[in-house]
C-alpha cells in the first residue's frame, strides 16, 4: 500500500481542527500535541508492519483514542471546549460526542470554523495566511517559511505569536453567526488568493511554480463552496479564478522547466477540464448586487482561455475589464497588468505610455516583471539598447534561476535577432 | 551466515518532523526494509517498540517508570538480520533511515549456539 502524497499535511490540517474543537481553542497547543502523537505512533507502526489499507482512517482512529485518554485524564485539571464541558464529564455522553466530532460532515464544518477563526481581527494579514496554511494545510514552521520567502526564524515567532492571539478568542467562529461570518470572509478570501498567488509566481528561490501551494487553496475553497453559509457569490468567482489560473499552470512552464513568455504559451497544454470547471463557477458567481476584483478578475482569465491563439483575444474586453478593476481596486500592479493589455491592442508605444503614466510608479521598481514588459516593449518597437537596459534591471531583481534564464534569454534577443525567443510550438 | 540483532536508538524525537517529514521518513524505512528482504538479509522483520515502560531492578526489585534513558539510548526497535560477518552487518545497517534523523543502529552478533 502507497501512501497517497501529502497524506500526513492534509490529515494534520484536519485533525487539529476538530482536536480544537473538542478542547477548546485555547487548548490549540494540546490538540497539536495530540495529532503529532498519532502521527509518531503510525510511523513506528507502519514502517515495520507496513501501511494499513486505509491510512486515513487509521490515523483518525488513533487520534480519536488519543483525544479521550486526554479527556478523560485531564478533565478534573482542564477546561476544555466551554459549550461542551457538561457533555464530556459524563461517560454516558463523551464517547457519542467524540465520535460525532471525527464524522464526516463534523469535520468539514470544523475546518471552515478554523479557517474563519484564523483570520483574526487582530493579526496582520501575512500572520493570518501564515495560520491557515500551517494550521488547516499541515505546513511546518520551517515550510510556512519556505512558502513565504522569510527566515524560519521569523516565521517561528510570528506563527507562536499569532497561535497565541488565536488561543485568546473565546472560541472557534461560528459559521451560523452571519454576522461575524460575513465580516470575515473577505479575508478568508483574501488569504486563499494569497496562498494561490505565492504558488503561482511566488519568489521562491527553487521553482517558479509551486502548484501544492494552489492545491492547497484549491481545496480550502471547495470547502467554502459545499457549505451553504459560506458560498457566497465572491467564493464562486475566487474559485473560478482558481481554476482558469490553475489550467494555464503546465503552460507557464515549457517542457525544459523554463518559463514562457505568456504570449508564446503552448495552449493546447491548458487543462480544458478546469477552464470548463472556471465558467461554471463564473456563471454562479454572477449573482447578488456585489462585484469584486475576484469577479473582474476571473472573466479577464476567461477571456483569456477563451482564444486559442494570443492573436485571438479580445483585448479591448480585457482593457475594459482592467478599467473596471482599477476603479474597484486600483494598484501599480493592476495598472501595469492593464498597460501590457493596451499594448496588445495598440502596440508597444501605446503600452509605454501607459506605464509612464502610472501613478505610484515607484513601487513597481522592485518587481522584476515591471522591467521585463518594460524590456519587451522597448523590443518590439526595435530599441534594442534600452530593452536591454531593462531586461539588466529586471535580471537584478530575479528570485529563481527560471527568471533568470527567461531574462537572459530576452537579454540575448536584444543583442541577435529582435524577434521573442520562446515560439509556440 | 551469522545473525545479528539491530537495535534501532535515538531516532529524534518524530514529534520535531513536520507530516510532510514524517511521511517521507516513513517511505525511506518501507524501502529500507524491503531491499533487506528482497537480498535475503531480512530473518525477521522485528518489532517497533513503545518508548515509555517500566523498569525493574534494585535489591528490592523496584518497579518503576522509564525508561528514562537519554533519547539517544532509547530502543525504538529491533530487526533480527543474517549477513556474512558483523563488517557486512555494519554495512547493511549503514542505509538504515533512522540514522538520517539523528539516530543510530547498534548491531548485535547473535552467540552461536554450537561453536
Amino acid at each position: 500500500m502507497e501512501l497517497a502524497e501529502h497524506l500526513f499535511r492534509r490529515e494534520a490540517g484536519r485533525l487539529v481542527a476538530i482536536l480544537t474543537r473538542l478542547f477548546g481553542i485555547h487548548n490549540l497547543a494540546l490538540a497539536e500535541d495530540v495529532v503529532q502523537d498519532a502521527f509518531c505512533r503510525a510511523l513506528e507502526t507502519w514502517k515495520f508492519h507496513g501501511v494499513p489499507k486505509n491510512p486515513s482512517a487509521w490515523l483518525l482512529t488513533a487520534a480519536k483514542n488519543r483525544a479521550l485518554d486526554v479527556l478523560r485524564s485531564e478533565r478534573t485539571v482542564r477546561k476544555f471546549a466551554p459549550e461542551l464541558t457538561r457533555l464530556l464529564e459524563s461517560e454516558w455522553t463523551l464517547a457519542p460526542v467524540v465520535d460525532e466530532s471525527f464524522g464526516p460532515a463534523a469535520m468539514k464544518d470544523v475546518q471552515l470554523r478554523m479557517m474563519f477563526s484564523c483570520i483574526h481581527p487582530r493579526l496582520p494579514e501575512e500572520a493570518q495566511v501564515a495560520l491557515v496554511l500551517h494550521l488547516l494545510c499541515g505546513f511546518s514552521v520551517g515550510e510556512t517559511a519556505a512558502a513565504f520567502l522569510k527566515e524560519r526564524a521569523a516565521m517561528q515567532k510570528r506563527i507562536g505569536r499569532a497561535k497565541k492571539t488565536l488561543a485568546r478568542s473565546k472560541r472557534l467562529v461560528e459559521l451560523a453567526g452571519a454576522a461575524e461570518t460575513a465580516a470575515r470572509l473577505p479575508g478568508v478570501l483574501r488569504a486563499l488568493y494569497l496562498l494561490f498567488s505565492e504558488g503561482y509566481h511566488g519568489a521562491s528561490p527553487k521553482s517558479a511554480v509551486r502548484p501544492e501551494l494552489c492545491d492547497e487553496a484549491m481545496r480550502l475553497v471547495a470547502l467554502l463552496l459545499e457549505n451553504p453559509l459560506t458560498s457566497a457569490p465572491a467564493v464562486h468567482a475566487l474559485a473560478a479564478l482558481f481554476c482558469f489560473q490553475a489550467a494555464r499552470l503546465p503552460g507557464r512552464v515549457d517542457a525544459a522547466g523554463n518559463l514562457a513568455l505568456f504570449v508564446a504559451q503552448d495552449r493546447t497544454s491548458w487543462d480544458a477540464a478546469l477552464i470548463a470547471e472556471g465558467r461554471r463557477e463564473l456563471g454562479l458567481s454572477a449573482t447578488g448586487a456585489q462585484l469584486t476584483a475576484y469577479h473582474v478578475e476571473a472573466a479577464i482569465a476567461a477571456l483569456h482561455a477563451d482564444a486559442r491563439h494570443a492573436q485571438e483575444t479580445d483585448w479591448d474586453g480585457i482593457v475594459s475589464l482592467y478599467d473596471t478593476l482599477m476603479r474597484i481596486q486600483a494598484s501599480p500592479v493592476v495598472a501595469l497588468n492593464r498597460a501590457v493589455a493596451v499594448a496588445q491592442r495598440d502596440g508597444p508605444a501605446r503600452g509605454l505610455e501607459e506605464i509612464g503614466g502610472i501613478e505610484d510608479r515607484r513601487r513597481l521598481v522592485g518587481y522584476p516583471f515591471y522591467f521585463a514588459t518594460l524590456g519587451e516593449f522597448e523590443l518590439r518597437l526595435g530599441h534594442r539598447g534600452k530593452a536591454g537596459e531593462s531586461f539588466r534591471a529586471a535580471l537584478k531583481l530575479v528570485r529563481n534561476p527560471m527568471e533568470r534564464r527567461f531574462l537572459e534569454g530576452r537579454l540575448r534577443a536584444c543583442v541577435e535577432v529582435s524577434k521573442p525567443e520562446v515560439e509556440s510550438p | 551466515m551469522s545473525e545479528f540483532i539491530f537495535l534501532y536508538r535515538g531516532e529524534r524525537n518524530l514529534k520535531t518532523m513536520s507530516p510532510e517529514e514524517a511521511q517521507k521518513s516513513m517511505t525511506k524505512w518501507r524501502a529500507w526494509f524491503k531491499d533487506l528482504s528482497d537480498s535475503g538479509h531480512l530473518k525477521n522483520l522485528g518489532q517497533p517498540l513503545e518508548r515509555a515502560g517500566k523498569v525493574v531492578g534494585g535489591k528490592h526489585r523496584t518497579v518503576s517508570d522509564g525508561p528514562y534513558a537519554e533519547t539517544k539510548d532509547i530502543i525504538g526497535g529491533y530487526s533480527v538480520i543474517e549477513a556474512r560477518d558483523l563488517n557486512q552487518a555494519a554495512e547493511l545497517a549503514a542505509g538504515c533511515p533512522g540514522i538520517e534523523s539523528g539516530g543510530l543502529v547498534e548491531v548485535r552478533p547473535v552467540m552461536p549456539i554450537a561453536m
